[in-house]
């Protein structure tokens, strides 16, 4: 038996060194995988007993990079450990059986295994599993910096404008911040080999960002580029890679704030005769789609290589478009259709058995910055959902219902529910279709452009897109500091419950950036909720994603003024009117 | 030369093991693991095996006496003993745990016996064959042994 050492520094390049542990009660088979294994050049921590194997993880937390187990152990379901190392350990499970079939192989990924592999094993098989490692690694990194990336923008913004201190912190609890910390730390402390995965910490100050935007509105919507931006902006220590992240963040990672903003400019523009300052900088028809902050046209470039495997989940985005295709969005139909029976279960909610199911959201959003392939290898061994579903094929099974009003009070009683899985997403899909019923028709245009591009772009920008039809006539009237309330609330009560909420965190971030654009005395309410929020999800497991539905607020939806309906794209710069809000600064888009 | 015939002798034990289907690929898997720093290491793996699964051959003969026969229980253990000599590439063996299982699925404890007897008979008969490959592996010398078949 090979005892890896904590935090074993590797001469050689990654994934020389990788740091596996094998959980086989065959000893036969233990003796041949750590021979195999040791061939590969891994380090191989070798266990015959479940309980053992989760005491050597639990005693050395990020003593090991992955693990192999085999399905039927004497002391303990290999399905079990599985589900344990997931949860306490978030570390790539791969499951090995004699036994192959379908269902069980089907079990394991829905229990989260990313690989299951058949005896007798081959070393090529074993060769590969370094992928997996290297895999979560760079989700865990563009999770990271997307939310510090947000994070850092909202404490310069609090930092600036603080009237209601206590609020800031209020809701971050001593938990959230330390497994916030461990993340991070965590994240720094990996070892990261891969260029690719390194990431550069900068925090976007409001001074910064606003050259960013100067920069991006200076160059025009769908001519915007990093090393262009970079050159505009003329800061000095500046990197472009800097450049890179803060737009991959603000277009792709936040797709949906797009439409989002395009919605809420329109929104600005109707209320304030005044046309805003930045809005002249661009061309902008209010009817077409491409005023959003990067255009529609720009987010297909920029997601030309975006699959179903996306890193950030986005899932909400996805279900909530659901109420647009189940309206007949033509684009949609060839998605609709092919929703697999696997993934729809009987009520009305996405697959969610667990904190590793929730994975399938993943695949939503990937960054296409970011080395392509990452995104692209999601076989159905990495999601629970097979690659070639998005979660807004399956949301969209779900939205299948009659709209309901909107029970404002039930939704938001119905979030901290015991059971996480089911339970939830119903009620949350109850309050959907409302949302989506109470849209206009004018978002089709915005919509419709963006399906003409191939189909997983569509997923992703598309959906998100109409994800934004979904929410806009809720959003922009949530403007009250006490809708926040209960979602803090409500988040900190899902996090307990071991939700992720990064889906959330981005969400709400990006409501509450929007919101502050649009009414300004509640904006450091909703910066220090949101904040919080951020704070208090981003210790959540990064890689697991849950339908969005379960943690979109309904109350957000309240009581949109009906004026709002018609809004259909918004162009970039009406959202941020300086005349319209003293508080427009902190706005995440700002020029 | 007496080494040579020997390295002869053993290079047609070892292909006819193959040819007569008693081992499979997998054998070759473990032959290329053997290295110098385990220069006998499909040996070991074998004994291991045997060793092994020895009990599990005897906790499924006392299974097939209990009346009535626990199938759940024998498909079980069953399906751990195919694990196991899947590690090492007994073909003939795997094949008579599979249908032996395929008997417990269908509830027929006649069929089970039966094949547990003959599954019995190509354990023994694989053992012995190796064993005298071993032996002779070992007069000859570890380079001897890695060669792939046809």
């Amino acid at each position: 038996m090979v005892e890896s050492g904590f935090s074993s520094p590797r001469s050689d390049p990654f994934p020389s060194g990788l740091r596996v542990l094998v959980v086989d009660d065959d000893p036969t088979w233990l003796k041949i995988l750590e021979k195999m294994l040791k061939k590969c050049s891994y380090e191989v921590t070798t266990c015959s007993l479940a309980r053992d194997a989760l005491n050597k993880l639990r005693e050395k937390k990020d003593g090991y990079d992955i693990v192999i187990s085999d399905v039927n152990m004497p002391d303990m379901d290999g399905f079990k450990l599985l589900e344990h190392v997931g949860l306490e350990m978030d570390l790539p499970v791969i499951m090995m059986s004699v036994d192959g079939e379908t269902r069980r192989v089907m079990k394991g990924v829905q229990h989260g295994a990313c690989d299951y592999l058949l005896k007798p094993i081959r070393m090529k098989e074993l060769r590969n599993i370094w992928q997996h490692v290297f895999r979560k690694r760079i989700h865990e990194v563009r999770d990271i910096e997307s939310l510090e990336g947000l994070e850092s923008i909202h404490m310069t913004i609090s930092d600036s404008d603080l009237s209601e201190d206590g609020n800031l912190f209020s809701r971050e609890d001593a938990t959230s911040a330390k497994k916030r910390k461990d993340a991070e730390t965590r994240h720094d402390d990996k070892d990261f080999s891969d260029p690719s995965t390194k990431k550069a910490r900068v925090v976007w100050s409001v001074d910064l960002h606003q050259k960013f935007v100067k920069a991006v509105n200076h160059i025009g919507l769908d001519k915007v580029g990093p090393k262009k931006i970079l050159d505009l902006m003329n800061v000095p220590w500046l990197t472009r890679e800097n450049v890179a992240s803060h737009l991959q963040i603000l277009t792709e990672k936040i797709p949906f704030m797009q439409k989002y903003r395009l919605y809420l400019g329109r929104l600005l523009k109707e209320n304030d005769a005044k046309s805003s300052v930045i809005g002249t900088k661009h061309a902008d028809s209010p009817s077409k789609d491409s005023t959003g902050i990067f255009g529609h046209k720009n987010l297909t470039n920029m997601h030309q290589n975006d699959v179903l495997g996306g890193s950030y989940g986005f899932p909400v985005a996805n279900s909530l478009v659901q109420s647009v295709d189940v309206r007949g969005h033509e684009g949609d139909q060839k998605r609709n259709a092919s929703v697999p029976e696997a993934d729809m279960k009987g009520t009305l909610s996405v697959d969610l058995p667990g904190p590793h199911k929730a994975k399938s959201s993943q695949m939503c959003f990937d960054d296409s910055f970011a080395p392509n392939d990452s995104g692209m290898n999601y076989t159905s061994f990495d999601h629970p959902i097979p690659s070639g579903y998005s979660l807004s094929e399956i949301a969209e099974i779900h939205f299948k219902q009659e709209s309901r009003p909107l029970d404002l009070e039930n939704c938001f009683n119905q979030l901290p529910l015991p059971d996480p899985q089911h339970h939830i997403q119903s009620e949350y899909l109850q309050s959907a279709p409302p949302i989506s019923s109470g849209l206009s028709t004018t978002k089709r245009d915005a919509s419709s452009s963006i399906e003409a591009k191939p189909s997983y772009d569509e997923y992703n920008r598309g959906n998100h897109i109409k994800h934004f039809d979904s929410f806009p006539v809720q959003m922009s009237e949530s403007l009250n500091g006490q809708v926040f309330e209960p979602i803090s609330a409500t988040i900190s009560n899902m996090k307990s419950q071991g939700f992720n909420l990064n889906c959330l965190t981005d969400w709400e971030s990006v409501q509450r950036n929007i919101y502050w654009e649009v009414e300004a005395p509640f904006a450091p309410v909703l910066q220090g909720d949101c904040y919080a929020m951020n704070l208090g999800l981003q210790n959540i497991d990064f890689t697991e994603y849950s339908d969005f539905t379960e943690y979109i607020d309904p109350t957000l939806f309240a009581k949109v003024p009906s004026h709002l309906y018609d809004a259909l794209s918004f162009d970039y710069e009406h959202i941020f009117d300086p005349t319209e809000c003293p508080v427009i600064d902190q706005g995440l888009f700002i020029a | 030369m007496e080494r040579n015939q020997q390295r002869r002798q053993l290079a047609v034990m070892r292909q006819s093991l193959f040819d007569q289907e008693y081992l499979d690929e997998q054998f070759i898997q473990l032959e290329e693991l053997q290295d110098d720093a385990n220069p006998n290491f499909v040996e070991e793996v074998v004994t291991l095996y045997y060793r092994d699964s020895a009990r599990l051959i005897q906790s499924i003969e006392q299974a097939l006496e209990k009346k009535p026969l626990d199938f759940s229980k024998l498909d079980g253990y069953m399906h751990q003993f195919k694990g196991s000599s899947s590690s090492i590439g007994a073909k003939k063996v795997k094949a008579e745990s599979t249908l032996f299982r395929e008997y417990c699925r269908v509830g027929n404890g006649e069929g089970c016996i039966r094949t547990f007897q003959q599954l019995k008979k190509e354990y023994t008969t694989l053992k012995k064959k190796l064993e005298a490959y071993f032996q002779l592996a070992r007069q000859v010398g570890p380079a001897e042994t890695a060669c792939r078949p046809k």
